[in-house]
């Protein structure tokens, strides 16, 4: 593999992730438990889907041939979208919705904050803006995390039932994919391993505050990384692309 | 006493002197004001939904991320006239309650359905611009709390119409399939949009009273001629037809003659009988119901931690 592809691939990657929980969050607008938070909700969906815009189109530029952001995000089919597999979970309620945002963001924040230091300039000047957003996100997850952890019985379960199913879904921010390796290797990624004590500190201790545990079970979910992805996927896609499909090559 | 209080408080509308929380006011203002400023804080509540239904589906990244602003301005415009219909002693709470059991109406172009994306261009240019017109008036409104809302949201509504509108002229500039869609669009929002100004003058029992408070500025004839004067340019640029056979410059009158307006249609989205009134009107309930146990623990926790805090001071 060419350094220019490794390059490009590793962008898809970091872009697919933002985009994707961007999607999801997406479907909350409109439908959120209280106004304000219908609000809150809708500004992490706009960081997140800004932050894959400024990917996207740095990974337009890479590949060249008249490639945009939306060529990049609108026409790849389920195999080649890079994502996590956590990032395309339902949404099924607000606890469910409250810890992906919260795992997810305590990893974005730790990788964030490795790219904005790393060769890549353009990839480090997009992390140095979305990592402000993200400390944000990360805050606010945080707190909803506490706060319903420690709310009410009834809350408290729900946000249980919600960590217990998603927990498997978070080793694999954590196991480097051959791209990731070979970026690491370019000097314009992280090393995804060494971020696993930092995130796992921090979600113990938002965890632990909470009054929720982290689940015993330690079997861990793969493949979202390299395009192998959960049934959810393809209606995602489906949904975002349809009119990318079905009207091709025209402004909009 | 009752009489002067009346008088003074007539006096200070007359002068432009805008009427305060705290100030004397007729029950009959407070009430009339309070249907007013919440059934618009429904509307704008009930408007994210037609809207939202397109977010996931955006043609492309540019096109999501400023329907998704839009959308989350209107949430915006909500909590600010649920404050300002707070000060006239309802809860957003109440408020809510009276929206959820059907008691309490919002403006009926939210009850008909969005089909393509060209009816999210449709509604920034019609529905975002009557709006507009309707509400660019109440920035002047006699009730401070109200009026100083109004300011904000007629800020950000110009801008809803102006990119409401630069959607439909991409479409109609577009493919022979776009331009279809952006004229199936206009067929369908149109008549719902002039509708949004409400019964003709003649029909529209509290209009005088509500002049003299200066709750309304305009009449509902007036308003609505304005827009259909407006949007015929616009319609002209786009290369769209207004669907009215009618549609006749008046020379006489130095406005557009149109044809008149299906009230029968009107009156039954009023009655709950248009085509998206239930599914709204679910979609607003089950969000509050799924996020009752939220606003509970919410609730609990900041309890729980006041009591900490207490607490602590006691020890301290
Ligand atoms: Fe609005
Ligand atoms: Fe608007």
């Amino acid at each position: 593999m060419q350094d220019s592809d490794i390059r490009f691939q590793y962008v898809l990657h970091l872009a697919d992730n933002s985009m994707i929980l961007g999607q999801r969050n997406a479907e909350w607008c409109s439908h959120g438990p209280v106004l304000e938070q219908d609000i809150a909700i809708t500004n992490i969906t706009l960081d997140l889907i800004g932050e894959a815009r400024s990917l996207y189109a740095y990974a337009a530029e890479l590949k060249g041939e008249n490639a945009t952001e939306d060529t990049i995000a609108f026409t790849r089919d389920v195999k080649q979208y890079k994502n996590a597999l956590l990032l395309e979970q339902p949404n099924t309620d607000w606890a469910y919705t409250v810890v992906r945002q919260f795992f997810y963001d305590a990893f974005h924040f730790q990788l964030l904050n490795v790219l904005q230091k790393r060769k890549d300039e353009r990839i480090a000047e997009i992390a140095h803006k979305s990592l402000k957003e993200v400390t944000y996100h990360l805050k606010w997850s945080s707190e909803w995390l506490i706060r319903l952890g420690d709310g009410t019985d009834i809350s408290r379960e729900k946000m249980q039932i919600a960590i217990n199913d998603l927990w498997e879904y978070t080793g694999e921010f954590f196991i480097p994919t051959e791209i990731e390796t070979k970026a690491f290797e370019l000097g314009i990624a992280a090393d995804v391993e060494k971020l696993k004590p930092l995130w796992l500190e921090k979600v113990k201790a938002i965890i632990e505050q909470a009054t929720l545990t982290i689940p015993s079970k330690n079997f861990q979910q793969n493949g979202g990384k390299n395009g192998l992805h959960s049934e959810h996927l393809g209606f995602i896609l489906a949904e975002m692309q349809f009119m990318q499909r079905a009207y091709p090559g025209v402004e909009w | 006493m009752e009489i002067n209080l009346e008088e003074s408080f007539q006096k200070k509308i007359d002068d432009e002197i805008r009427i305060e929380p705290r100030d004397w006011m007729p029950e009959k203002y407070r009430k009339t004001l309070l249907r007013q400023i919440s059934q618009h804080a429904h509307s704008e509540i009930v408007g994210m939904l037609p809207e939202a239904n397109w977010i996931t589906r955006a043609p492309n990244l540019r096109r999501k991320v400023a329907l998704l602003a839009k959308v989350q301005d209107e949430a915006g415009h909500g909590l600010y006239l649920y404050s300002a219909a707070e000060t006239l002693g309802m809860t957003r709470d109440e408020l809510l309650e009276e929206l959820h059991s059907g008691k309490a109406k919002y403006s009926s172009i939210f009850n008909y359905p969005t089909l393509s994306w060209a009816d999210m261009g449709a509604i920034g240019w019609l529905v975002d611009g009557a709006a507009i017109m309707n509400q660019v008036p109440l920035c002047r409104v006699s009730y401070g709390p109200y009026a100083r809302a109004m300011v904000r949201v007629c800020k950000e509504e110009s801008f809803h119409q102006r990119q409401g509108y630069e959607i439909m002229l991409t479409l109609s500039n577009g493919s022979e399939e776009q331009k279809a869609m952006a004229q199936d669009a206009l067929n369908r929002w149109w008549w719902p949009s002039v509708m949004m100004f409400g019964p003709n003058d003649d029909n529209s029992p509290n209009s005088a009273q509500s002049m003299k408070w200066k709750i309304k500025r305009f009449s509902n004839d007036d308003l609505r001629q304005k827009f259909i004067d407006v949007s015929v340019a616009q319609a002209e640029i786009l290369g769209l037809t207004i669907p009215d056979n009618n549609l006749k410059w008046n020379e006489a009158r130095g406005h557009y003659d149109f044809s008149t307006i299906d009230w029968i249609e009107f009156n039954e989205v009023i009655a709950g009988n248009g085509p998206c009134n239930k599914q709204r009107l679910k979609a607003i309930v089950s969000a509050w119901q799924n996020g009752e146990w939220v606003r509970d623990a919410a609730v609990a926790y900041a309890e729980k931690q006041a009591k900490k805090t207490d607490n602590k001071t006691i020890a301290a």
